[in-house]
C-alpha cells in the first residue's frame, strides 16, 4: 500500500533541461545500495555538488554543493518537478524512480517521457504529467518568475492547473485506479491470492 | 464447435498462464521459473519484508551470484566492499525466505542465464522471468522468457505473477545454409545490423528457419540473448528433437515417463499453420559473414571485410549526431575498415557466449597457436559446470599453452561492475551483448564478435576475418551432445 493520490496542491521544482537521463537522475556508482531508501540524498548527485578532485587518484576529492543548481536554491520547493523534453531516457534503472519519491516528489510534469521510466515511477508512487510543449514552457517561466506558484494536479480530473492555465492529461485507467486507491501492482495481484494458488496446484 | 484461430506458439503459451485477464487491466500472467542474483533483488526482498509477506512458492526461484563476483580467487572474500554487501545481503535473504541459492564456490554457480538451462530448470512451454533483461536466452528452449524490473521481482516473489500486456508479435525466419566460419552470433549480429538496435521494440519475436533448426541449443541461446539488443521484450524458438535431446537426463528436468509425457506435450508448442504475426522479416543465411560491430550499439555491425558507413550515409540529421559520437568514442574513422585494426584484450565469456561449444569452438582455434603479444585474453566460463568441463576436456591445457587465462565462473567484463574492467581508451574483441559506452569499464571501447572471430583476434593480435584461418570446412555448429551436466 503507498500514499492515495487524488489531488496534490504544491509549488513546483523547475529544471528546463531536456534529455535528462537516468545516469543524471541517479549516477551509477550509488546502484550497489541494497535498500530503496537514501537514494534521495544521491538525485541528481552531479549536478547538486562540484567535485573538486583530490590531489591525486587514489585520495578523495571534496564535494562542494552548486549554487547555481535549482535543487540547492532555497526559493525552490514543493511535491513537483518540472522537466524538460524526453525525461528519463537512458538505463531503465529503477533506483532512478525510487530517488525522485525518496527526495520528495510525488509529481513530474514534462512534455514527454521515456517509456520504462514512466512505468517505473507509477510503480513507485510517482505520477509522471505529460503536457504540451507550450504549456511546459508557460509553466516553467511562470514558475522561475515567481516561485510560489501553486499547481494543482487533479488526478480525479486528470487536470493539471496553474493561475488561470489548465490541461488535461492521458492515464493509464488501470494506473489511475492503482494511484487513487493507493494500491500498487502488488496489492493487485495480492487480492488474485486464491486464483493464483489453484493456478499453481494445477501447474506443478 | 467450430474450428479456432490458428496460434502462434508465443499466444499458446501466453494464454496458457493467464490466471485473469480483465478488460483495460494488463493480464495476470503466472510465472513459472523466476531467477534471481545479487544486483537486483535485495529491494525486493526489502519489499517483502515492509509488507510482511513470504515467499509464493520457494520452490519456483533459483539464487546465483553472478553479476558481482570476481573471477579470480573465487574462494577468498570479495575486496570491493559494496559488491560483498550485495552477495551476502543474497545470501541472508535466501536464507531468511527459504530460496535454494547456488553460491560462490558452489558446483552449479555460474551466470543466471547459463546455469537455468545447464540444470533443466529452463525449460519448453515456461513463463521464465529474472530481474535482468538477458533473459531472453531461455527462450531457446520454446518458452516465454523476458527480463524484469525489480518490482516486478518483488512481485513475482509475493504472488508468482507478473502484470504484463502482451506484446505484438515478429517471425524472423532464417534459411539456407551458413558459410565457413559463421556461427550463430553472426546471424544475431546480422539481423540486428539490419534492423537497427530498436527494430524489434514492442515485439516478441519467434525465430525460425532451417539455418535456425540446424543449430544446437547452446547456439540457439546465443540468438536468444540477443533478442533484447534490436528492442524485443523477448525471443524463442519452437522446440524440436534437438531441444528434448539436451534437456534429457538434467538434474531437475523430469525424468523417465514423466519426461516421456513432457515430450509429448512439448510437441505441441510449434506455430500452427495459418497463425499471424504482426510483422515477419526473412533472411537468407548465405549472406551472413563473420561480423563484428564497430559503434556503441549492437545494431552498429557489419561483415567484418566491410567499411564502417560514412557519416553522409547515414540518413537523419540527428543520426548523424550520435554517428558521430559513436564513432569518436570508439576512436575509429567513417568509411574506414577495421581489418587489421591492432586490439588489446580479448573477452571470452558472458551470457551470450561462455557455454563449453564456445570454449570448445575457441580451443580448435588456437590449439597448438599462441596469442599475439600485444593482447591480453580472458576466457571466462559461464559457470562451474562449464569451468569443470572444460578441465576434464583438456581445454584448460590449449587455452594455457597459447596464453590465455582461464578465469573462475561470472558476468566478468561483460559489464565493468566487478573487478574485470577494460581500461580506458583500449580495444576488445567480446563476445558479450553490449558495446555501450563504457560497459566494459569506464572509456573501454568494444567490438562485439563470436567466440570464433575472437580466438582469430587473439592469435593475430588485430581484427581479422576468421575465414582466412580456417582452410576446411567450418568447425560444426552442432557439436557433440554435452552430457557433463546430467546425472
Ligand atoms: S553476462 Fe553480461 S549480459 Fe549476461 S547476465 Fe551477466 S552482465 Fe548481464
Amino acid at each position: 500500500m503507498k500514499d492515495k493520490f487524488t489531488v496534490l496542491k504544491s509549488t513546483a521544482v523547475p529544471i528546463s533541461a531536456e534529455n535528462i537521463d537516468t545516469d543524471q537522475i541517479i549516477p551509477a556508482r550509488f546502484l550497489k545500495a541494497t535498500t530503496r531508501e537514501g537514494f534521495g540524498d544521491n538525485l541528481f548527485r552531479d549536478w547538486r555538488y562540484d567535485l573538486i578532485p583530490g590531489p591525486s587518484p587514489k585520495e578523495k576529492g571534496v564535494e562542494t554543493p552548486n549554487k547555481e543548481f535549482v535543487l540547492n536554491n532555497p526559493i525552490y520547493g514543493g511535491k513537483i518537478l518540472v522537466a524538460g523534453k524526453n525525461f528519463g531516457c537512458g538505463s531503465s534503472r529503477e533506483h532512478a524512480a525510487w530517488a525522485i519519491y525518496d527526495y520528495g516528489f510525488r509529481v513530474v510534469v514534462s512534455s514527454f517521457f521515456a517509456d520504462i521510466f514512466k512505468n517505473n515511477a507509477l510503480n513507485n508512487a510517482v505520477l509522471p504529467v505529460v503536457v504540451s510543449d507550450v504549456f511546459l514552457k508557460n509553466l516553467l517561466e511562470t514558475i522561475q518568475k515567481n516561485p510560489s506558484t501553486e499547481i494543482t494536479v487533479d488526478l480525479m480530473n486528470q487536470e493539471i492547473s496553474y493561475g488561470n492555465e489548465s490541461q488535461k492529461f492521458e492515464i493509464n485507467a488501470y494506473k489511475r485506479e492503482c494511484l487513487i486507491n493507493g494500491y500498487d501492482d502488488i496489492d493487485y495481484l495480492l487480492s488474485l491470492n486464491k486464483e493464483i494458488r489453484e493456478f499453481d496446484v494445477a501447474h506443478s | 464447435m467450430s474450428e479456432t484461430k490458428p496460434k502462434t506458439i508465443f499466444e499458446k503459451i501466453w494464454d496458457a498462464h493467464v490466471v485473469k485477464h480483465a478488460d483495460g487491466y494488463p493480464d495476470a500472467l503466472f510465472i513459472d521459473r523466476h531467477f534471481i542474483h545479487e544486483v537486483t533483488s535485495p529491494q525486493a526482498f526489502d519489499g517483502l519484508k515492509k509488507r510482511s509477506l513470504q515467499v509464493f512458492n520457494t520452490k519456483r526461484t533459483t539464487a546465483t551470484a553472478d553479476h558481482n563476483v570476481p573471477t579470480k580467487d573465487q574462494h577468498l572474500p570479495i575486496k570491493e566492499a559494496l559488491s560483498r554487501h550485495q552477495v551476502e545481503t543474497l545470501r541472508k535473504n535466501c536464507k531468511e525466505f527459504g530460496i535454494e541459492l547456488y553460491d560462490l564456490g558452489h558446483p552449479y554457480q555460474g551466470i543466471v542465464h547459463i546455469i537455468g538451462p545447464e540444470l533443466g530448470l529452463t525449460l519448453p512451454g515456461m513463463t521464465i522471468v529474472c530481474g535482468d533483461s538477458h533473459t531472453s536466452t531461455h527462450g531457446a528452449f520454446g518458452n516465454i522468457a523476458f527480463g524484469i524490473g525489480t518490482s516486478e521481482v518483488e512481485q513475482v516473489l509475493a504472488t508468482q505473477c507478473i502484470l504484463q500486456y502482451k506484446p505484438k508479435t515478429m517471425k524472423i525466419e532464417i534459411n539456407g545454409a551458413l558459410g565457413k566460419g559463421v556461427v550463430s552470433k553472426d546471424i544475431i549480429l546480422y539481423i540486428i545490423s539490419k534492423i537497427s538496435a530498436s527494430g524489434a521494440t514492442g515485439f516478441f519475436v519467434e525465430y525460425a528457419g532451417d539455418a535456425i533448426r540446424n543449430l544446437s541449443m547452446e547456439a540457439r541461446m546465443t540468438i536468444c540473448n540477443m533478442s533484447i539488443e534490436m528492442g524485443a521484450r523477448g525471443g524463442l524458438i519452437a522446440p524440436d528433437e534437438t531441444t528434448f535431446d539436451y534437456i534429457k537426463g538434467r538434474k531437475f528436468a523430469p525424468q523417465g515417463e514423466a519426461f516421456d509425457k513432457s515430450v509429448s506435450e512439448w510437441k505441441k508448442l510449434v506455430s500452427d499453420s495459418g497463425a499471424e504475426y504482426d510483422q515477419v522479416l526473412k533472411f537468407d543465411a548465405a549472406d551472413i559473414a563473420p561480423m563484428i560491430t564497430y559503434g556503441t550499439n549492437p545494431g552498429m555491425g557489419m561483415k567484418v571485410t566491410d567499411r564502417i558507413p560514412t557519416t553522409e550515409e547515414m540518413k537523419e540529421i540527428s543520426e548523424q549526431t550520435s554517428f558521430k559520437k559513436s564513432l569518436e568514442y570508439m576512436g575509429v574513422e567513417p568509411g574506414s575498415r577495421l581489418l587489421g585494426k591492432a586490439i588489446d584484450y580479448v573477452f571470452i565469456g558472458s551470457c551470450t557466449n561462455a557455454r563449453i561449444e564456445d570454449l570448445r569452438a575457441v580451443a580448435s582455434m588456437v590449439k597448438g597457436k599462441k596469442k599475439a603479444e600485444n593482447v591480453e585474453v580472458w576466457v571466462v566460463p559461464g559457470s562451474k559446470q562449464v569451468q569443470e568441463q572444460a578441465r576434464k576436456e583438456g581445454l584448460d591445457k590449449i587455452f594455457e599453452a597459447a596464453g590465455f587465462e582461464l578465469r573462475d565462473s561470472g558476468c566478468s567484463a561483460c559489464l565493468g561492475m566487478n573487478e574485470d574492467k577494460i581500461p580506458a581508451g583500449k580495444y576488445c574483441i567480446s563476445t558479450s551483448n553490449r558495446n555501450f559506452e563504457g560497459r566494459q569499464g569506464p572509456k573501454s571501447r568494444t567490438f562485439l564478435a563470436s567466440p570464433l572471430s575472437a580466438a582469430a583476434a587473439a592469435i593475430t593480435g588485430k581484427v581479422t576475418d576468421v575465414r582466412d584461418l580456417i582452410p576446411d570446412p567450418s568447425p560444426k555448429e552442432k557439436g557433440e551432445e554435452t552430457v557433463w551436466a546430467k546425472k
